[in-house]
């Protein structure tokens, strides 16, 4: 188990006449190894979930335990915490800063009070690892670059803090058809090298049919759905009440659902739909 | 014939080497069409955009808006352009100036020196047009992004524009947000307004009434979405992606299904699937 969260609530400026909740006694578990996407509506609570995870938000009531920092403690370990969990936010490109884009990796790492020689070594490692080549964009400046290559610069400087686990903020907003697949890819080939846990925001629905192993239906501040793809997605009843929308896959099969077709083994993925299809088609 | 471009280059000026962002490019945009432009990041789209009212004026060749150039420094002349070609651009928070959502609207209208009382119908108008009436006294920063977006669309409106650009405006929004601007959109052109939507999403794309595609500063591509979205060598060739019903259908077919090679909607395609039993 990575990281345990227990009835955790939230309110923004308590107290206050603009005092607003945002989360209401939110549970879950997230595993090693798992690949969770988090779906909801704007102003779900999605957002304020998972800047608790690295203690971004601080806890007001209800209990977080990520690996062995506990954030019910007086003083949790948050140094320990944030190289454990790295956080890529939304449009992280725009909080690239340094002159180049090795001092722009680098700067975490050299914060943790690394080495200078291990410091180097974990850079060249994150800008290969996020699909860039190193000789050629160390020294130049991260504002020289590409939209989808500076993304991918803001992606390598929490990389190269290693983190066990790596949360997304809807990585692929605002990117070209080419740039998001190349992000879906890099993710998932971050998973098999160097964070095993990944937890991913994301308004695709489609993208998370695809990638996902375990999906969180956020609405309200509260998680109203919880499981595989094909648990949540084939839960008519939570996504109405979240008002969200379900992926191609599963609309093509409710319409042949009306229409008197009944697809075995509920298909999330394309893959599964043309499977069902053709298992239908040969009865 | 609303915008015209004819052999237009545009470069950005840099110290060493200019950056040619639009390379000889015609082009027409039909008055009361719906007209869709993809292509990659740095294709050229958003430049295409701005050269449509006069926020960039051609390198070479001339861009002409109901047969006026743009490329004139009489301001006037401009204005007038910049009145009949509105623009909504990506971010919604960028573009908020005002606290208050009506005044938001006035701006536009109060710097051409409309009389107050027409500001007051331009107001009721351009709100009811994007669905917002009842926030006119709100405040636009509690607002979601696709209201926020209908608010900026509003603004723009005010001004009784001709023709409306949205450079990538439902990029940064959820499903809810990017489903209610494409509404408002394709309503304001059943009531005649020319649309220009710039957008990375192939599902927007189908529901223009024509496809233009940039790649490397040219148009590479331009036809029905059924046109374009056939032609699947060249959708591979410059980086696009069939909309999601379509990259199925092509599951389906290369599963050996036996479909007929068309666009589908999640509907359609359902039927047709219907049909193969």
């Amino acid at each position: 188990m990575s990281i345990e969260v227990k009835d955790l609530s939230y309110v923004y400026s308590p107290g206050t006449p603009y005092a607003a909740a945002a989360l209401n006694g939110v549970s879950i578990t997230v595993n090693e190894g798992d690949f969770l996407g988090i779906i909801g509506k704007t102003g779900s609570g999605k957002s304020t979930f998972i800047q608790h995870l690295n203690a971004l938000i601080k806890l007001q009531s209800g209990s977080i335990k990520v690996y062995d920092v506990d954030l019910t403690q007086k003083k949790p370990d948050l140094k320990k915490l944030r190289g454990t969990v790295g956080m890529v936010m939304q449009y992280p490109e725009y909080q690239l800063f340094d002159e180049t884009v090795e001092k722009d990796v680098g700067y975490g790492p050299k914060n943790l009070g690394l080495s200078e020689e291990e410091i180097k070594c974990r850079v060249k490692e994150a800008v290969e690892l996020v699909g860039l080549n190193y000789k050629e964009v160390a020294d130049r400046s991260p504002f020289e670059l590409s939209g989808g290559q500076k993304r991918r610069v803001a992606i390598a400087g929490v990389i190269a803090m290693r983190p066990r686990v790596l949360i997304l903020d809807e990585p692929t907003a605002g990117l070209d058809p080419r740039g998001k697949k190349d992000i879906m890819s890099l993710v998932k080939r971050l998973k098999e090298t160097s964070s095993p846990t990944i937890i991913i925001i994301s308004h695709d629905m489609d993208a998370v049919a695809e990638n996902c192993d375990k999906v969180a239906l956020f609405s309200e501040g509260k998680i109203q759905a919880v499981g595989s793809p094909r648990e949540v997605f084939y839960d008519a009843n939570a996504l109405a009440l979240a008002e969200m929308d379900v992926p191609s896959v599963v609309k093509i099969a409710r319409e042949l659902q009306k229409k008197g077709v009944s697809l075995q083994g509920k298909p999330v993925t394309r893959e599964e739909l043309v499977e069902a299809i053709r298992r239908w088609r040969d009865e | 014939m609303a915008i015209k471009f004819e052999k237009v280059t545009y470069e950005y000026p840099a110290e060493d080497n200019a950056v040619v962002a639009v390379k000889n490019v015609d082009l027409e945009i039909e008055d009361g069409s719906f007209v869709c432009i993809c292509g990659e990041n740095g294709s050229g789209k958003s430049t295409l955009a701005k050269l449509m009212n006069g926020l960039l004026q051609p390198t070479s060749g001339v861009v002409t808006v109901d047969g006026k150039t743009t490329a004139t420094e009489e301001e006037e002349e401009l204005f007038a352009i910049r009145q009949k070609v509105g623009m909504v651009f990506q971010n919604p928070d960028n573009q908020m100036i005002a606290s208050i959502i009506e005044d938001e609207i006035a701006f536009g209208p109060e710097n051409l020196g409309v009389p107050r009382e027409e500001i007051g119908e331009r107001i009721e108008y351009a709100l009811s047009a994007v669905g917002m009436t009842e926030y006119r006294h709100n405040t636009p920063y509690k607002l979601s992004g696709g209201q926020k977006q209908r608010i900026a669309i509003a603004a723009v409106l005010a001004m009784r524009p001709e023709v409306l650009v949205l450079d990538e405006s439902t990029a940064m929004l959820d499903p809810k947000g990017r489903a209610e601007v494409l509404k408002v959109a394709h309503e304001l052109n059943d009531q005649g307004i020319t649309i220009v939507l710039i957008t990375h999403f192939m599902e927007e794309a189908t529901q223009a009434d024509r496809v233009v595609v940039m790649s490397e500063g040219r148009v590479v591509m331009d036809g029905t979405p059924e046109e374009i979205f056939r032609d699947r060598a060249s959708i591979e060739k410059y980086d696009l992606e069939l909309p999601i019903t379509d990259a199925i259908a092509a599951d389906l077919l290369q599963a050996g299904l036996p479909l007929e090679d068309k666009i589908y909607s999640e509907k359609t395609l359902a039927e047709a699937i219907c049909r193969l039993k």
